[in-house]
């Protein structure tokens, strides 16, 4: 599946906008993506590993934290998976 | 369907009027009845910034009878490459000034109210109270959660839009059956992880992009006409032209518009994103970092005192402007560690303070005795100290 990484992490993700991964699951999903690149972990974790306040993630147009399963959910490659940080320029 | 909640008198379009937006009156969406309601409405624009300028514009030109603008700065040049509501001859005039100015010019009829403040929970209320819809475009957290609240507490509709660098965000937030900005995030990030455009730079056109959305949005919650944004999060990524729609959901347990709300009035927001107040801050430490003024800096530099300076910007920030300080960006520190000299204080800068105050903590973190931050950055010096030095 395709994980998007928004701009505010992507110099944290080898400055790319998206990675592939080949995880069953979101949880594998975001292992893999943070175990290819370690510097996304402590932006998308907290130390305790839960998925910080500020971070929303989403399985298609779906927030993850509304689905049955959450990050247990399964996913197929044809999925994505967003990653949306709270922005708040406007001036 | 969602709209804005309008007067039961509507007032009656003048012939000059039937002749301006006739464009609008041969819609059947828009018509007579649709130009009245647009007539009779008064939105709230919160900043008249990137966001602010294009979105004014649109609902003066659209026939919104009341426009009230919300900011207390004044134009610099750098917010002339996307801030188009004013121009160049008004750098060092207020922002409310010049803005009145365009909006009556593009349509003289126009009722704007200037509100010449800084949004906060002391007046927030109040001002919010007598517009119909409200859309926000500041730039920066606290009166992001600031404004959701007031207008939740309220029941005004908020038109929202935010923007980094390439990529923007839309949304409708607190309708009566909708989410709130708290229910897409109920916390704010920690100070200084999420850069402002600021620091992080923004494409000039991207705040038309948004600003444009949330005039759209406004509009169409005056006439009740369309599916408006409500429960839905508008992606805009400008590099690839892409937009993308995700679901948003209203939180049961929202702290503001959930079923048992803990939030019932107007907060701290600047204790609530996590910024010091202005008493912390004379302590002058942050972290454990203490905090050096521009002035102070310069007067140590001018005694002579043996300090080693250390910008953390990048390479082209450091050609627009500098300070004379070793040059080694915030992201290749931890491998050039061995170039900064122990033995010698360290000062850190950056463009605004943020950058260099994290790095100064990961220095003394990593057994660096004596950092400190200049507080403010090379702005700060540009303002208090050499003002030939170039803000950008």
């Amino acid at each position: 599946m395709t994980i998007f990484i928004p701009t505010p992490l992507r110099p944290f993700a080898a400055g790319k906008d998206a990675v592939e991964v080949s995880a069953g699951t979101i949880a594998g999903a975001l292992d893999e993506l943070t175990q290819a690149h370690p510097d996304l972990r402590k932006h998308l974790f907290t130390s305790e590993g839960k998925v910080r306040a500020f971070v929303n993630i989403y399985l298609n147009d779906e927030d993850v934290r509304y689905l049955p399963a959450k990050e247990a959910t399964e996913v197929s490659p044809a999925d994505t998976l967003s990653i949306i940080p709270s922005i708040a320029g406007g001036n | 369907m969602a709209t804005a909640t309008l007067p039961i008198e509507l007032p009656e379009l003048t012939t000059d009027d039937l002749s301006r937006y006739s464009r609008h009156l041969i819609l059947p969406e828009v018509g007579v009845e649709g130009q009245r309601k647009l007539k009779a409405a008064r939105v709230l624009c919160v900043g008249t910034g990137g966001l602010g300028s294009p979105l004014a514009l649109y609902l003066a030109a659209a026939g919104v009878g009341t426009l009230g603008l919300v900011d207390f700065d004044v134009v610099d040049a750098s917010n002339l490459q996307r801030q188009i509501i004013h121009s160049t001859a008004d750098i060092g005039r207020k922002k409310l000034d010049s803005a009145e100015e365009k909006l009556k010019a593009l349509n003289p009829t126009l009722n704007v109210r200037k509100h010449d403040t800084l949004l906060s929970s002391a007046n927030a209320l109040d001002i919010l109270k007598d517009y119909d819809v409200v859309a926000d475009g500041t730039d920066n957290f606290p009166t992001r959660y600031l404004v959701n609240d007031a207008c939740v507490l309220l029941g005004k509709p908020n038109a929202y839009g935010s923007i980094f660098r390439f990529e923007g965000q839309a949304s409708v937030f607190a309708t009566k059956d909708g989410p709130c900005y708290r229910c897409l995030y109920p916390e704010p990030p920690p100070p200084g992880l999420v850069p402002s455009c600021a620091e992080g730079g923004v494409l000039g056109i991207l705040p038309g992009l948004v600003g444009v959305i949330q005039a759209t949005e406004t509009i169409k919650l005056i006439l009740g006409i369309g599916e408006p944004l409500i429960g839905r999060l508008l992606l805009v990524d400008a590099l690839n032209m892409r937009f993308r729609q995700l679901k948003l959901r209203k939180n049961p347990e929202c702290p503001v518009c959930g079923v048992h709300p803990t939030v019932t009035s107007l907060i701290d927001y600047q204790q609530f994103c996590g910024i010091e107040s202005a008493s912390e801050k004379q302590s002058a430490v942050k972290n454990g970092i203490p905090q050096l003024t521009a002035k102070d800096l310069k007067k140590r530099i001018d005694a002579g005192e043996d300090l080693f300076i250390l910008d953390v910007r990048e390479p082209f920030e450091y050609q627009i402007a500098n300070i004379g300080g070793k040059l080694i960006p915030q992201n290749d520190v931890p491998q050039r560690i061995g170039e900064i000299d122990r033995n010698r204080e360290i000062v850190v800068h950056c463009k605004a303070g943020g950058r260099s105050q994290r790095i100064a903590e990961f220095l003394k973190q990593s057994g660096f005795l004596n950092v400190a931050n200049l507080a403010g950055g090379i702005l700060a010096w540009s303002d208090e100290v050499d003002p030939k030095v170039p803000k950008y």
